[in-house]
């Protein structure tokens, strides 16, 4: 691919740090956000955005540590939940959507109702797969949009050359996917529990249920009503690419251990600190079931790319 | 309340019509619809022949242009809009808010549902829909128990369709990467899940094994029944124990709750199943169609006849029915 003097010049994508997707205990979340504001993130989403019966922290706890995130001369984004279905679920959207002292996250359709007419952030579960979307949304008020983690590089490039001046384009560039969204409790259901008596067992599983093959590789992780993949979604490899590109920001996905030097991986790899092949060994390290990034070159998911094989 | 039936090719339409359908929905030949398999949907010929049949009978046909569109493709998708604007279809069924933005539009008549590929699950997602894109009918996702369809129904403006019948969507429907995880493909992308291309099947030692972009989706013994190769419904092995994680191979059968989907002011009933065969069509067509008169002549004394749920496991994916997420334990 050849580099014109425009492209050369686009400035390094900016990492932000993703909800937490997991039930983790309150001083667990605490102390991981703690650590995070030293981290060499621009961009904090905070939030639950799977489980509403999730409440270890309520709205006004996350308020709280948005407060401290801007504090540190970081942005704080809210983010919402993913599947709304309930009206409780619904009325704590509405509150949330209200507060307009942070730029909100919207994961599910019914967030877009609410949030129409200010600034907003699209998440990568509401489905922006063309430039129309794009540009209906921005009339909307969308300042800036994670790209549906199951699209690649070459939508990646076709929006970015549509989008409108001042949109931004965040990338999930780091973590177990987030792929499918249902009415059931997985993890429950595996336990042989109903959903309504769940007994938060997903806090058990501080990165997820394992589901392996019957041959016995790792498939699928299980968080509640979200099914994400067991392979870890990463970006390092193709980290020049997107930077040409002009992709505004790279999400780092929490995960139990590790976040932190995941994210000073990235960090050092976009100045040129530290080579990929240093970055990548250091990642394959720390990801639970190994690493995977098909979706960006348009493979299946669960591939690795030509780069990513190369290093 | 309208009975809206699959058609995959004229045959099935005429079948849907005959015995019974309000509504047929189909697909174009390509990959903006749900239902994008190899021989299956309409060219021009079969959609005017099949048009005319449903009309002169007065039956609706619905067109579904339910993928998302990218970029590259972008024009098929206008393409597909601007067909049926043309064919004077009775609705066009859209998920993608682009495409949907497009259609009112550029044909400020046309009728429009959003597509269950939509995933609209709440009153704030319908009403955001209905502001902007005018859908004048809403398919909703299976996920929501008949409590909540019914609270949804008394909150929005839009008429509400669910799914009565077929195979069953364990995700929220436009929401489910998991085939393209595995295969590359998937409904958004594709018009497919778990596409056909991708699936293998192989005789081993072990078992006989299903693969779906190389990936061990399910494992059985010899002589075991093998199932619709779709990933959710797989056994897999979770802390050391084989199991289905998701969902059994069931689909979905709302016969013995029609009176609290008739109570619930539901406007319409889909049955799934494009790529199903003609005689899939007929038989539950016609089973439906007498279970809907039979409940709206007399609802309190409705109870589903014995042959009625004959005829419907005969054709059932898998051995067994669910009422699926209408019924709140299941989840």
């Amino acid at each position: 691919m050849t580099m014109d003097s425009t492209q050369s010049q686009s400035p390094r994508p900016r990492l932000s740090l993703g909800p937490i997707l997991y039930h983790w205990p309150r001083e667990q979340v605490l102390d991981f956000y703690a650590e995070m504001l030293e981290t060499p993130v621009d961009v904090i989403y905070l939030g639950e955005t799977v489980c509403s019966k999730r409440r270890l922290l309520r709205p006004e706890d996350y308020w709280e540590l948005a407060e401290r995130v801007a504090a540190a001369g970081k942005q704080a984004v809210i983010s919402t939940l993913a599947l709304i279905e309930s009206d409780g679920e619904l009325k704590t959207l509405k509150r949330i959507c209200a507060d307009e002292r942070f730029l909100v996250e919207a994961n599910d359709l019914g967030a877009l109702d609410f949030l129409e007419g200010r600034p907003f952030v699209a998440g990568h579960s509401i489905n922006l797969y063309n430039q129309r979307t794009l540009a209906f949304l921005v009339a909307r008020g969308l300042k800036r949009w994670v790209l549906p983690v199951e699209l690649g590089r070459e939508t990646a490039a076709d929006l970015l050359a549509a989008r409108a001046d001042g949109v931004e384009c965040e990338l999930f560039a780091f973590g177990r996917l987030p792929l499918a969204y249902s009415a059931r409790c997985f993890t429950a259901y595996n336990r042989d529990l109903p959903k309504d008596d769940c007994r938060f067992c997903c806090a058990d599983y501080p990165d997820g249920l394992l589901v392996a093959t019957q041959d016995g590789e790792p498939f699928l992780a299980l968080n509640g009503i979200q099914t994400q993949s067991a392979g870890t979604h990463n970006l390092l490899p193709s980290l020049q690419e997107v930077t040409r590109m002009g992709v505004d920001l790279l999400r780092i996905s929490p995960q139990s251990q590790n976040t932190a030097g995941i994210i000073d991986v990235f960090a050092a790899c976009l100045t040129g600190d530290m080579d990929l092949a240093t970055g990548m060994s250091k990642l394959r390290d720390w990801t639970p079931s190994g690493l995977c990034d098909g979706y960006w070159t348009g493979q299946a998911g669960i591939a690795n790319s030509p780069m990513e094989r190369r290093l | 309340m309208e009975l809206v039936c699959p058609a995959g090719n004229l045959p099935s339409l005429k079948a849907a019509v005959d015995n019974g359908a309000d509504a047929v929905y189909i697909g174009f030949r390509d990959d903006t619809n749900a239902r994008h398999f190899a021989g299956l949907n309409f060219g021009e010929k079969q959609i005017r022949e099949g048009l005319k049949y449903a009309r002169d009978r007065k039956v609706k046909v619905f067109v579904a242009v339910n993928t998302y569109a990218q970029p590259s493709g972008w024009s098929r998708w206008t393409a597909a809009v601007d067909r049926a604007a043309d064919l004077a279809v009775d609705a066009l069924i859209l998920a993608d808010m682009g495409v949907l933005d497009y259609a009112a539009e550029r044909h400020p008549n046309l009728n429009l549902h959003l597509s269950v590929q939509g995933s609209a699950t709440n009153p704030a997602a319908i009403g955001f829909m209905h502001r902007h894109f005018g859908i004048r009918r809403v398919v909703v996702p299976r996920v929501l128990s008949l409590a909540q369809v019914a609270n949804l129904i008394e909150n929005v403006e839009v008429p509400v369709e669910i799914f009565g019948f077929g195979s069953l969507c364990v995700m929220v429907e436009g929401r489910c990467l998991l085939s393209s995880y595995a295969s590359g493909q998937s409904p958004n992308t594709y018009g497919a899940c778990s596409p056909a291309a991708h699936v293998e099947w192989r005789d081993t030692p072990q078992g006989q094994e299903t693969r779906l972009g190389g990936v061990l989706i399910e494992r059985r013994g010899h002589g075991e029944p093998a199932g619709y190769p779709t990933l959710c419904k797989g056994r897999f092995s979770v802390e050391g124990e084989i199991r289905h994680a998701i969902e059994e191979p069931t689909s979905l059968n709302t016969l013995d709750i029609l009176p609290g989907i008739l109570a619930a002011g539901v406007s319409a009933i889909k049955l799934e199943g494009r790529q199903r065969s003609t005689r899939y069509v007929s038989q539950v067509t016609g089973v439906w169609r007498e279970a809907i008169d039979a409940c709206k002549r007399n609802p309190q004394a409705f109870r589903a006849k014995e042959s009625w749920h004959q005829t419907l496991a005969q054709v059932s994916e898998g051995a067994q029915t669910t009422i699926g997420p209408y019924h709140r334990p299941w989840h």
